[in-house]
């Protein structure tokens, strides 16, 4: 360092690039390649993880695996056609459940709470704390609340419960930073032209921020049809030969039924749980992609 | 809230000829908006839904839980080195249940840690906007994962494959180690994602005054940058803790189910979480010691995980408030 402050002004770029201080000193370099290393493990690895998985469950990634029930014996012919149907119908469950109250409790903390209000600052913590709750607690939750009304707890409607308050927490701090985001301004603006403030928010804040909303829900959306811990508590869900029917239905969905087959002795049922995986997988990514692509998309545009 | 009653105000009309001095009118609407205060109920009512939410899961697990603690005594729970409630000889002692999930805990943490750090460092310091667009996503795709697909690459890949055959690690086939490994990789967006927000909300002048006293990238990273985010790092690590803690399906379908102390992560053992996937599955008859035990041991995690949870919340707040 002292070499610096003896050097004229021309050299004085000199020792910045110098062996020792330089961008490329064995230090550095290695120091790089350490964090090149590490991102690319994790990449790695998720290739690795949908390519095995896809070498394990082509075979049986065939029509029967859409059309037939699961089987306790004949693993060739089973199928997870009630999986697949009960993973749509709970998670349609889900989003009508979770959706509407995700949004209002985040209109609510963001657009009408004040600052001083005490309600709104014990629902901010009990969020925050609530995001961290181990998800099979909400199914022993879902168990009990269904047995204190009376309930069977292995229903459709017990199932959409326990994973929409799973996922409530995402939504309202993925739409709560979406609401942030709108420009103070357009609020201001409506305020002004003598908008209510619930004329605001409906007709100016929320279309504002739906670009937002839509990744966050998305992804808490495509975390719950990958859940399956709080179900396993919802009763047994293991073993289902029928197609689910409405809310107060049996049903079982693509997780439980692919932790059901991979926990079977005999390798058929291992492969079939792998294709089923593939199916989990390519719906996952997709909801993860149009997630992706909605973000994107709208961050350049603004 | 006051300012929301959209109430009738004081719309008075005058009662002269000539409008001249126009009267006092209020910007209020002039007939009470029922749909809006109704819509406002809603959003209120939505905003409760998550104390009530918290209200009926401790009320859900403490009755239950109260009910077991009246059978079996609170030191015998937490002190006892013996796990067998579904035997004849039944003991109550918690603690091989919580090695399990320490052990799977660490070896996730050992993994994660590092990789998440480190990948969150090139994203936030080296990488160009673009390369940051495209691996960003592509590392959160990790967490998108369902744990159950992990839980089955758990089994039949990285226990018999990559570390029986290329590693040549003598694991049994439901192994501590493999269920933590595979945990690890589920955790590393997670700490991954939050170190990066916490490196990239350094100020750009701490940077450029390092770089001004002659450090290079390398220097500057860990002398300035990494010390500044310290507690946002820390948050995201210790999220990571709790993820990892409360993860359900991977260590049920990968670690095994004899709950013992483990000493050995090569071999089998049971977590928190696994004992109550594997009892849920159970045919344990509602209001029996059986069913009340589930309970006893959800208590116990909801409460761990609480406690790691209030120090990721402060943490997180102490980062806010530097910048």
């Amino acid at each position: 360092m002292a070499v610096m402050t003896t050097e004229p002004p021309p050299s004085a770029t000199r020792p910045l690039t110098a062996e020792s201080q330089g961008e490329k000193n064995p230090q550095s370099v290695f120091f790089l390649v350490l964090l090149w290393l590490s991102l690319a493990f994790g990449i790695l690895v998720l290739v690795v993880l949908i390519v095995t998985t896809f070498i394990d469950g082509l075979p049986r990634m065939d029509l029967k695996l859409f059309t037939n029930y699961t089987s306790q014996v004949d693993p060739s012919n089973a199928g997870a056609r009630a999986a697949i149907l009960g993973t749509i119908l709970v998670i349609v469950t889900t989003a009508i459940l979770a959706i509407p109250i995700g949004i209002a409790a985040a209109a609510y903390l963001e657009e009408f709470a004040s600052k001083t209000s005490r309600f709104a600052r014990i629902v901010e913590l009990n969020v925050q704390n609530l995001a961290a709750v181990p998800a099979i607690i909400y199914g022993m939750l879902a168990a009990a609340a269904a047995l204190a009304v009376g309930l069977s707890r292995n229903t459709v409607l017990a199932g959409g419960i326990a994973l929409a308050l799973l996922i409530l927490p995402v939504i309202i701090v993925s739409t709560r930073e979406a609401l942030r985001a709108v420009p103070q301004e357009i609020r201001q603006g409506s305020l002004a032209l003598g908008a209510s403030p619930m004329q605001t928010l409906q007709r100016q804040t929320l279309p504002a921020a739906i670009p937002g909303i839509a990744t966050g829900t998305i992804l808490a959306l495509s975390r719950a049809m990958g859940e399956a811990a709080p179900l396993l508590l919802l009763g047994a869900l293991v073993f289902v030969q029928f197609d689910p029917n409405g809310l107060l239905s049996g049903f079982t969905t693509m997780p439980i039924q692919i932790f059901n087959w991979a926990g079977r002795s005999q390798e058929e049922f291992k492969q079939l749980a792998a294709a089923a995986s593939i199916l989990l997988l390519a719906m996952v990514i997709a909801l993860n992609a149009v997630a992706i692509i909605i973000r994107n998309k709208f961050t350049t545009a603004r | 809230m006051s300012s929301m009653s959209a109430g009738a105000g004081p719309s008075t009309t005058s009662g002269g000829l000539r409008p001249s001095p126009p009267p006092p009118t209020s910007l209020r609407s002039t007939r009470p908006r029922y749909g809006e205060k109704l819509a406002l109920g809603f959003i209120v009512a939505a905003a409760g839904v998550s104390i009530v939410t918290t209200i009926g899961i401790v009320l859900s697990l403490l009755i239950p839980a109260l009910e077991f603690f009246r059978q079996v005594s609170v030191v015998e729970f937490l002190t006892g080195t013996s796990w067998t409630p579904r035997f004849a000889q039944k003991e109550y002692g918690v603690l091989p249940l919580v090695t399990g999930t320490l052990w799977t805990t660490a070896i996730a943490l050992s993994l994660a840690i590092p990789i998440g750090l480190g990948a969150a460092i090139y994203l936030s310091e080296y990488a160009s906007a673009r390369t940051r667009k495209i691996f960003k996503p592509t590392l959160e795709l990790l967490a998108g994962v369902p744990s159950v697909v992990y839980g089955l690459f758990a089994v039949v890949f990285v226990g018999p494959v990559v570390l029986k055959e290329w590693l040549g690690i003598e694991v049994q086939t439901f192994s501590v180690l493999s269920a933590g490994l595979v945990l690890g990789v589920m955790i590393i967006p997670t700490v991954a994602s939050l170190s990066e927000d916490a490196m990239s909300a350094v100020p750009r002048a701490l940077r450029e005054a390092s770089y001004g006293l002659g450090a290079n990238r390398m220097r500057t990273v860990l002398r300035v940058v990494f010390p500044a985010a310290t507690s946002g790092i820390a948050a995201a690590i210790v999220l990571g803790l709790s993820r990892a803690v409360g993860e359900t399906m991977i260590v049920a379908m990968a670690a095994g189910s004899q709950a013992k102390m483990v000493t050995n992560p090569l071999e089998g053992g049971q977590t928190m979480t696994g004992f109550i996937a594997s009892a849920a599955l159970g045919d344990s008859v509602q209001g029996s010691l059986d069913y009340y035990t589930l309970f006893a041991v959800g208590l116990l995690l909801f409460i761990l995980t609480l406690i790691i949870n209030m120090i990721s919340i402060r943490l997180v707040n102490r980062y806010r408030e530097i910048y």
